[in-house]
């Protein structure tokens, strides 16, 4: 296949990286999280600008004009609480929500200039570019080896076994899930344990190379030290890709992310850099949600 | 460490994509299938039988007379032997149903409850010839000898209508009506057991813990909670069995007699559409009024058992939806 | 507590009694049903295996007193069976899979589903009727294929109907997770809804094998049967069920025995199928619900 030679429209790496800034020493720690100082800078790159999104489940409207941009090799957290619409957003950023009978998205999401709604565009060439880990764990009831190598035979990224062995093992090294599973592969991927499992869907995505992982509130179904691996994880994912996570949790989207995007009642009320989000919000609502004053 | 980032131009595949395309209409296809073949089953037995409707034309159906000899055919006998036969195996099956149905989901030891549903589900997929079978050379003779005498003695008072129907006088030959329901209704009680308690357990335990708070016993919450939520589906588990009843050919041929005449007693040896049908083709000839009415009978059958069907799949669905 | 009023208490007592005498009468419908149903299979087991003898499998059909078995006949329902599932069970599962996973709640697949129902319970009597005047009338003659076709469409709707019911069970996270993946539709079923369920996909063409085996109505007017050693397709074949409903009204004896072992063997076969399939299903449910 000629996957390889085509062109990439990707500019991971391709534009100077700027900084917009070094520490969050100034963030304060509202929630009682742990102060961690990012090793990577925020690329100023914007991977995917969301512009005037309306978004509708039959008659309801779910999300109404929001505006966001989400920046390369950064973590972008959607608060909010249940219904807010922060998940809307995440399923229409890889047209998930072309599955949902009913669903109806309006106005434009440029992932690299190029509008994934456009008449013209492949939804299954979106979802290939942007990777999607949900809520709960959703191995395939196949094995680990073949869970991973899944997408990577889908899209024929691999044209000898050799060729996937490899894939599968990088994906499962970069999910750090390789040391736990080298020697159980053939073992069905739903028999590892639940933080695994995520690592393991993780990984599965991982193996199409997406520019973009986007990732529904991955820990909410998992104990604190399958939630610790994940985060760490991320913060090593994000060097290389762009990454956006619901949570449900501030201390989460505080420990984790360098952009925070609150929600509300279908509104994008306010983003910005976390540590201002979290110390400095602009928004009385903001203010109100992140301080437990919500409602 | 990281992979170089090679993909496809995001308009690289189209919305028709032929992959999702073929597999669409294929399977689309499949599913006419469907709805073809019920169409042809219903042409098919028209076009078939048209010579029947156009020789007698409505007296086809209220015709009594069925003779080969002179050709000439009615259909009343076969459809009263239908009618009568599977509404006298649903009177002794339903009720025998519902008790074993509520028997499973409410009074049996738990311990039992497994097996004795497995057993129900297994008694109902045994295949009828059996139950015919078992009805020609158990219950038949055992009839004779021994209920239609009893029968006869027991029911002499109901005043007859003269000349047209002797209710249970009649000699005791084993074969007929009442053999025939009754092989129908021991053939139809597992099936109508199955599909009863199935309606039963789906009636959510809260409403059931309602009634019990209430100081119901489980009679009353039964008759007061659980029957009136899941009345409809109750009702399509009768027209379900019903629609089994009317067709079926094997458990009845061995046993009805095979008489196509008006009934005189319910003991009477008799016939239905599907006895018919089956006794009736090997002497009927491609082309021949013979077999046009036999397809005209499967036309009629067809199309009551559609109705009955329908009803009981309209009254199943209602519940399921709510 | 309060002491109840006599009249009060009359009327406890009484609910308590209709309570009793109901749910005892209902036991003993339950007691008397599955008295007279293991009353059947005990019949059908005492007249049936006195008649089982090597000789059963190994003989064709035959005069009485000729020694004669049912080889012809087991053969001949094997080949109508096999080939009616053959062509009933894919086109089945893909009108199955067509309404779980493409048609969904949309008319077409409504009216789909409806007709299927209707099918389920269709008198196969009046299939039988309907494939004599579409293939055997025109093609002139009783043959083994018409009797397979009669059984496929008998079939159809049963394995329809168990493969919508099993793929409905498939967690729709798995269909996410493969969308996501950008899988297109079709990838989405065929590599991870269908083998997700295939293994109750099978349990829906075991139950369907077991009920069209034991068709004997389509049959009369299809392949007819025949005495006679024969697998050829176009012509006339023996099947266990006809072989059981001639000998069973015959004045002989020796045939009415056969008839019986026949009858037996068909029934067992029949239960081992729904038992096999009962634990399969079960598995399979139980592994989808995690």
């Amino acid at each position: 296949m000629s996957v390889m030679t085509q062109k990439a429209s990707d500019t991971t790496g391709a534009a100077a990286p700027v900084v917009r800034e070094t520490a969050r020493q100034t963030r304060g720690a509202p929630l009682g999280a742990p102060a961690v100082t990012p090793t990577a800078p925020i690329a100023a790159t914007i991977r995917i600008s969301v512009q005037d999104i309306n978004a509708f489940y039959g008659e309801k409207q779910a999300l109404f004009g929001v505006n966001l941009e989400v920046p390369d090799n950064a973590i972008t957290a959607f608060i909010g609480a249940s219904g807010c619409g922060k998940s809307t957003l995440l399923r229409c950023l890889n047209r998930m929500n072309d599955t949902i009978p009913g669903a109806r998205v309006e106005g434009r999401i440029l992932m690299d200039g190029a509008d994934i709604n456009a008449a013209d565009i492949d939804p299954v060439q979106v979802r290939t570019r942007i990777g999607m880990v949900f809520q709960k764990p959703n191995p395939f009831p196949i094995s680990i080896y073949e869970n991973i190598a899944f997408g990577a035979r889908t899209h024929k990224l691999a044209a000898t076994k050799a060729e996937l062995d490899d894939i599968v093992e990088r994906s499962l090294r970069r999910a750090a899930l390789w040391d736990e599973v080298k020697d159980r592969l053939g073992k069905p991927g739903l028999g590892l344990s639940g933080g695994q499992q995520q690592r393991l869907v993780i990984a599965r995505a991982l193996a199409v190379s997406p520019a973009v992982i986007l990732m529904d509130e991955p820990c909410s179904a998992l104990d604190p030290i399958a939630t610790a691996h994940i985060e760490a994880l991320l913060e090593d994912l994000r060097k290389h890709t762009c990454i956006v996570i619901v949570t449900h949790s501030m201390a989460q989207a505080a420990r984790v992310s360098q952009i925070t995007a609150f929600f509300h009642m279908g509104e994008l009320i306010e983003s910005g850099p976390t540590d201002q989000i979290f110390t400095m919000p602009k928004v009385d609502q903001t203010q109100n949600y992140i301080t437990g004053r919500f409602g | 460490m990281t992979t170089p980032v090679a993909h496809r131009p995001l308009t690289a595949g189209r919305r028709l994509h032929i992959g999702d395309t073929a597999f669409r209409i294929s399977l689309f296809a499949a599913g006419a299938v469907v709805i073809v073949v019920l169409l042809s089953i219903l042409t098919i037995m028209f076009v078939g039988g048209k010579q029947a409707f156009d020789t007698f034309g409505l007296g086809f159906i209220s015709g009594t007379e069925w003779n080969p000899v002179t050709q000439i055919y009615g259909a009343l006998p076969a459809i009263t032997g239908t009618l009568l036969t599977a509404v006298l195996a649903l009177l002794i099956a339903w009720p025998i149903g519902f008790g074993i149905a509520f028997f499973l989901t409410e009074t049996c030891p738990e311990r039992l409850r497994g097996p004795l549903g497995v057993a129900v589900e297994l008694l109902a997929a045994v295949p009828s010839i059996v139950y015919g079978m078992w009805g020609f050379f158990v219950l038949a003779p055992f009839m004779a000898e021994y209920v239609q005498p009893w029968l006869t003695a027991t029911f002499l008072w109901i005043p007859p209508i003269p000349d047209t129907f002797y209710w249970f006088t009649a000699p005791p030959i084993g074969v007929g009506l009442i053999t025939a329901s009754l092989v129908l209704a021991i053939m139809i009680l597992p099936f109508i057991a199955a599909t009863t308690r199935d309606v039963l357990q789906s009636t959510p335990q809260l409403l059931k813990d309602g009634a019990y708070a209430m100081g119901a016993t489980r009679w009353e919450a039964l008759t007061g909670v659980v029957i009136p939520a899941v009345r409809g589906s109750l009702f399509g588990a009768v027209f379900l069995g019903l629609g089994r009843a009317l067709g079926e050919t094997m458990a009845v041929v061995f046993v009805i007699g095979n008489a196509i005449r008006m009934p005189d007693s319910l003991m009477a040896p008799s016939a239905t559409i599907a006895s018919v049908v089956a006794n009736s083709f090997p002497e009927a000839e491609p082309g021949t009024l013979d077999l046009a009415v036999l397809l005209a009978l499967g036309f009629i059958l067809f199309v009551v058992s559609f109705g009955v069907l329908a009803i009981a799949r309209v009254l199943l669905r209602q519940e399921r939806m709510s | 507590m309060k002491q109840l009023s006599p009249a009060a208490r009359a009327r406890y007592f009484r609910r308590q009694l209709v309570d009793r005498v109901m749910s005892g009468l209902c036991m003993l419908a339950a007691v008397i049903g599955l008295i007279l149903l293991g009353l059947i299979l005990w019949m059908l087991f005492s007249n049936g295996i006195g008649g089982l003898s090597l000789s059963v499998f190994t003989n064709s059909m035959a005069q009485p007193g000729a020694g004669g078995g049912l080889a012809n006949a087991i053969v001949g329902s094997l080949i109508q069976v096999g080939l009616g599932a053959m062509i009933g069970a894919p086109l089945g599962m893909m009108v199955g899979i067509y309404l779980s996973e493409v048609g969904k709640e949309s008319r077409f697949a409504s009216v789909v589903r409806f007709v299927n129902d209707i099918l389920l319970s269709a008198p196969s009597v009046l299939i039988g009727l309907f494939v004599y005047q579409i293939a055997v009338a025109p093609m002139g003659g009783f043959s083994g294929l018409a009797g397979a076709l009669s059984l496929a469409l008998i079939a159809m709707p049963i394995v329809a109907r168990t493969t919508e019911d099993i793929l409905r069970l498939v967690p729709q996270a798995y269909r996410d997770g493969a969308v996501a993946l950008g899988s297109r539709e079709n990838e989405v079923v065929r590599k991870v809804v269908v083998p997700a369920a295939f293994s109750g996909i099978l349990t829906g063409v075991m139950l369907a094998v077991a009920r069209i085996a034991g068709e004997t109505a389509p049959l009369l007017f299809t392949s007819l049967g025949n005495t006679n050693w024969s697998t050829d397709l176009t012509q006339p074949m023996a099947s266990l069920p006809i072989a059981i409903y001639r000998y069973a009204g015959s004045p002989y004896g020796e045939w009415v025995s056969l008839a019986w072992t026949g009858a037996m063997l068909i029934t067992v076969g029949v239960l081992v199928l729904n038992i096999l399939s009962r634990f399969s299903h079960a598995a399979v449910a139980g592994r989808m619900k995690g």
